[in-house]
């Protein structure tokens, strides 16, 4: 080879387990062609030598999908939170620094512990209850124009972006963030999920629900699936004023 | 979750903010705008102002209660956020943080409005909140600028205000919306300011 081979150099924030300090490890591993960050670790994993030539433990990651539909593999990338299978070598500026989500416990190195938002969901009744005694029949009918726009909504991988972008969750704050929240408005939209409209409206007026919002609107900037975060969370504003009036002034438990 | 006094706290701050304090806002910087038309039209509004009827429980329950519970729940939530500008400098995560740090300004700027003004005349230490009192205050140039930072800060928090209570309430929903909100509440911000600083320039 007339040139120097092509390589490229990561700078990974590391640490061995959640109550460890951190530590930034380089390594330089030779350019490939449309090379992305997971092909990077791999390659690491492949043979874990530092920058400094040392022999180090393999760099642990999550991943599953492969294409940005299952939310593994979020991590923050020179800052900013994103999916690693997405990121092309090529469109990222050197070093790349991979960072773990610290909004999330640790877990070791840039594996996170994203439990607290299935935990969120659980909270504010993300499903459509259908399970009883005997056979229900088909529920109401959903128009297709709406099952297309709700379609949008349903894209949540629960990657965690949106949390880890929001100013406001974060652990002085108990704030479950946008994710849950479009949520609700995607079980509220369905024809049999709107038979407990109240009972998820009621849970995200709860502590750490809703009203925690500061509208700095990082969550829509930073969606990997352009869902439309902002606009659920001002419509849900709009739905628990309502309810929060009706629970006050009306007359009895009665839903819709 | 089921305890929504959270949820009835953010509330009540977001209304508050727009009214009353918002509109005693504009209502004050209005009042203030005689200074520009002199000494004797400032003194008789101001004098007017005073001298409304009830005035003591009109300022208890339209400024004070109502500026101390924003001011303090205010506080808290600009301390629990945990400012990310760096890489995430999106234009409204800029205005969220500038939000903040007005609304810790105002609460400096406020009390020490109210000291040396509104707190003198209660104990006895001047007859009236007059256009001589304001003018000593901004005979100082470092005064003059605390309270040029202080009525932009003001009108700043306000309008930004303005936009959030129109989400919070869920009046603008789509994007679109929240973008013609944003000008409206820009056109706010202008109107104030200019009405504002008139005002402070016309006892210098």
């Amino acid at each position: 080879m007339g040139e120097a081979a092509k390589t490229v150099i990561f700078e990974i924030e590391r640490r061995n387990s959640t109550d460890e300090n951190s530590y930034w490890e380089k390594f330089e591993l030779p350019y490939k062609m449309n090379m992305n960050v997971i092909s990077a670790l791999m390659e690491i994993r492949r043979n874990p030598v530092n920058m400094d030539g040392k022999k180090t433990t393999p760099v642990t990651w999550d991943m599953n999908c492969l294409e940005e539909v299952c939310g593994a593999c979020s991590m923050v990338i020179n800052g900013k939170a994103r999916q690693s299978c997405t990121a092309l070598v090529d469109q990222l500026e050197q070093p790349i620094r991979l960072q773990p989500m610290k909004t999330f416990p640790v877990v070791r190195d840039l594996i996170i512990d994203r439990s607290r938002m299935f935990d969120s969901l659980k909270k504010v009744k993300a499903w459509v209850p259908i399970d009883g005694t005997h056979d229900l029949g088909e529920g109401p009918r959903m128009p297709e124009r709406k099952r297309q726009w709700a379609y949008e909504l349903s894209k949540c991988m629960t990657c965690g972006v949106c949390l880890e972008a929001c100013p406001n969750v974060n652990d002085k704050s108990d704030f479950i963030g946008a994710a849950p929240l479009s949520q609700v408005r995607l079980m509220n939209a369905h024809p049999t999920g709107a038979m407990n409209r109240d009972a998820r409206l009621n849970a995200i007026m709860g502590e750490g629900g809703l009203a925690s919002c500061g509208n700095s609107q990082n969550c829509v900037e930073s969606c990997p699936k352009g869902i439309p975060l902002t606009t659920s969370i001002a419509a849900l504003n709009r739905d628990t004023t309502v309810q929060m009036f009706r629970n006050f002034f009306g007359s009895d438990r009665m839903v819709d | 979750m089921d305890n929504n006094r959270e949820f009835l706290m953010r509330r009540l701050h977001s209304l508050l903010g727009i009214i009353p304090i918002g509109l005693f806002l504009t209502q004050h910087l209005i009042v203030n705008h005689f200074a520009t038309q002199g000494e004797e039209a400032f003194n008789t509004a101001s004098h007017f102002m005073a001298n409304l009827p009830f005035v003591i429980f009109l300022e208890i329950f339209v400024i004070y209660l109502p500026l101390m519970y924003h001011a303090f729940y205010g506080l808290y939530i600009a301390f629990t956020a945990k400012n990310n500008p760096g890489h995430y400098s999106y234009m409204r995560n800029m205005l969220f943080i500038a939000q903040r740090y007005t609304g810790v300004f105002l609460v400096v700027f406020i009390a020490w409005h109210v000291f040396e003004t509104r707190f003198q005349v209660a104990i006895g230490n001047a007859a009236e909140a007059d256009f001589n009192m304001m003018e000593n205050i901004l005979s100082n140039p470092w005064m003059l600028a605390f309270y040029i930072i202080g009525v932009l800060s003001a009108t700043f928090h306000l309008s930004n205000g303005l936009w959030s209570f129109l989400v919070t309430w869920g009046i603008t929903q789509s994007a679109a919306a929240q973008k013609y909100a944003t000008y409206f509440t820009l056109l706010v911000f202008i109107v104030l300011s200019v009405i504002g600083i008139r005002a402070l320039f016309a006892f210098v």
